[in-house]
Parts: structure tokens; sequence; C-alpha cells
């Protein structure tokens, strides 16, 4: 079973790179852009069957490694 | 005095930290990150680097690795655990350190020297140490210090703001922040002030003719006050 996680920065925490990207959009003439924020995405390929028990793996693992609290959020994104 | 450097894949401060610790009278010990057991220690530093290639986040994949079970027990312990640049970046992935370190706030990686002023002296790192501002240097890209609200009023009821970047004269304003750190941050402490961490590299100022001096009075003052 396949699992996706999003992780991105929380909202007050600066995200430099975002800026950066949503400078180079405006220059490039994407002028309807409000805000860019960028983030990591994991694909996570599991060998548990029962979609429950496997989000909730997932979700342990979100917060022991694949992101920092302090700092990002993650959405799991249902299990395919 | 004995010490432990633990050496990661991509670590590449250690040995710079083995002469250093040696040039002022510890008998240091390199551990390899996939031993179980710390030997006998009074001192364990976590070097600078880029270990594990900085993936996922810098320090997260290091924060994991077998010999930091040890390594969380020794602090825990009450044992004083130093890391410097990367091994700070480890210290905040393991939560010994409150926060975390962010990308540098312009996006650069900063390579030069900066002057830091010790904000708490009340510790086995910094006290008795004449100086009230050092000269150090400092070569990292995610260095930019944060944490929230909540645990900024923490570290700062409990003194634990170890050094912040200033201007030669001990002045902590905005335009001697290089990296975008709140409050100018350069270094804390954990609660009972065993763990530090810190951006900088002590290691790099030990010799007159590579850099200056203040390394040396770090670890002059920090053998003799473990002594």
């Amino acid at each position: 079973m396949k699992i996706s996680v999003i992780v991105t920065l929380k909202k007050d925490v600066l995200d430099p790179q975002g800026k950066v990207i949503h400078q180079a959009l405006d220059g490039m003439g994407f002028n309807e852009v409000n805000e860019v924020r960028q983030g990591k995405y994991f694909e996570i390929d599991t060998q548990e069957t029962d979609p429950k028990k496997a989000k909730d793996k997932v979700e342990e693992m979100c917060k022991k490694l694949l992101a920092n609290l302090v700092i990002e959020n993650y959405r799991i994104i249902d299990a395919q | 005095m004995k010490s432990s450097v633990i050496t990661f894949p991509g670590s590449n401060c250690d040995r710079d930290m083995d002469v250093a610790l040696k040039k002022f009278g510890f008998r240091n010990k390199m551990v390899w990150h996939e031993e179980d057991e710390l030997p006998k220690s009074d001192l364990v530093v976590l070097p600078g680097g880029f270990s594990y290639g900085d993936y996922l986040r810098c320090g997260s994949m290091a924060s994991k690795s077998k010999i930091m079970k040890s390594v969380i027990n020794f602090a825990n312990s009450g044992g004083m655990v130093m890391g410097i640049c990367n091994g700070f970046q480890i210290l905040v992935e393991t939560g010994l350190v409150p926060g975390a370190l962010l990308r540098n706030k312009y996006l650069e990686f900063i390579c030069k020297n900066v002057f830091v002023k010790i904000n708490n002296k009340n510790n086995g790192y910094f006290k008795n140490i004449r100086n009230d501002v050092l000269e150090l240097h400092i070569a990292h890209n995610e260095g930019n210090y944060f944490c929230t609200n909540d645990q900024l009023k923490e570290i700062e009821d409990n003194a634990q703001v170890a050094i912040n970047y200033c201007d030669p004269e001990g002045k902590i304003e905005e335009p001697f922040n290089p990296n975008g750190s709140m409050k100018n941050i350069a270094g804390i402490f954990n609660k009972a002030k065993n763990v530090l961490g810190m951006m900088p590299h002590p290691e790099r100022m030990i010799d007159t003719s590579l850099s200056g001096e203040d390394g040396s009075l770090f670890f002059k003052n920090l053998i003799n006050n473990l002594k």
C-alpha cells in the first residue's frame, strides 16, 4: 500500500526559498501569485494492508522523523 | 580529562576538533556513529560537517544513529555534550536543546569570522572566562535559529541563551546578525546547562598563524572548568 505525506513549513516560519520562487514567478509575468510556500513530498510503500493501521504508523513516522514539529506541519494523503 | 568526538558519515570538522581538544590537554577519542557505547568521557563533542549529506533536514538522520542513544543518556545524566555547527543541528533534532535551525535568511552559505557575546557564564562552558566577546568563525547554510514564542520565553526565563551575534564591542543588534537568527542567537543551552549547541567553530580559532586565538581561550577555560 502506498501512502503519501506532505510536509510544509508552519505559517509563522519564514520560507526564504518560497519567497525567491515567488519573486521569480513574478518576474516571469505570473503577477497573480499571492504567496509561494515550498514543502516536501514523501511516498511511502508499506507492507501493511490495513489502511487505518498503515496511516497510524505513517503518522508516527511523521512525528518521529519526517517532520520537525517545531517548524513543520505534515499532512497524510490517504492510502492508495 | 577525557573527551570523545563522534564521527558521522559526512562529518568534516571532527579531526580539527580532535587537534583542538588535544592541544589544550584533553585525552580525546574518536567514536564512530555505529558504536553502541560511549567511552568514559568528561566531554562529548558532536562536530561540524554535513552528516548524512544534510538529507531530510540537517542533523535529522545523525540524531537517530546508534551512538546517539548513548549520547542522549549521557546528557540526561548530566554529562557535558557540546554540538558545534552540524553538531548543534543534531542536538536540536534530538530535542536535547530546544528550537530548530532554518536555512539562512538570505539563502547564502556564510563563511566568515563573527563576534559573539557570552550571555551566561554561570555554567561549565563559560565560567571564569575573562572575555565577554569572542571572535569565532562560522561556516553554515542552516544556522537561522528559530523557536516558538512559548519556547523563546522559556529559554529566556531559564537563561538558556549561551551566545548572541554582536559587534566587536558586544552590541547585539540586527546588522550583526549574519543569518536571521531569532534575537541574534548563536548558541543555546539545555535547561541544566550541561548541553551546549552553537553555530560558531571555536576549533578554527586556536592558532594565531591561521586565524585567531579566541577559540584557545574557550578551550583553555573549558578544560580548567572540568578539572
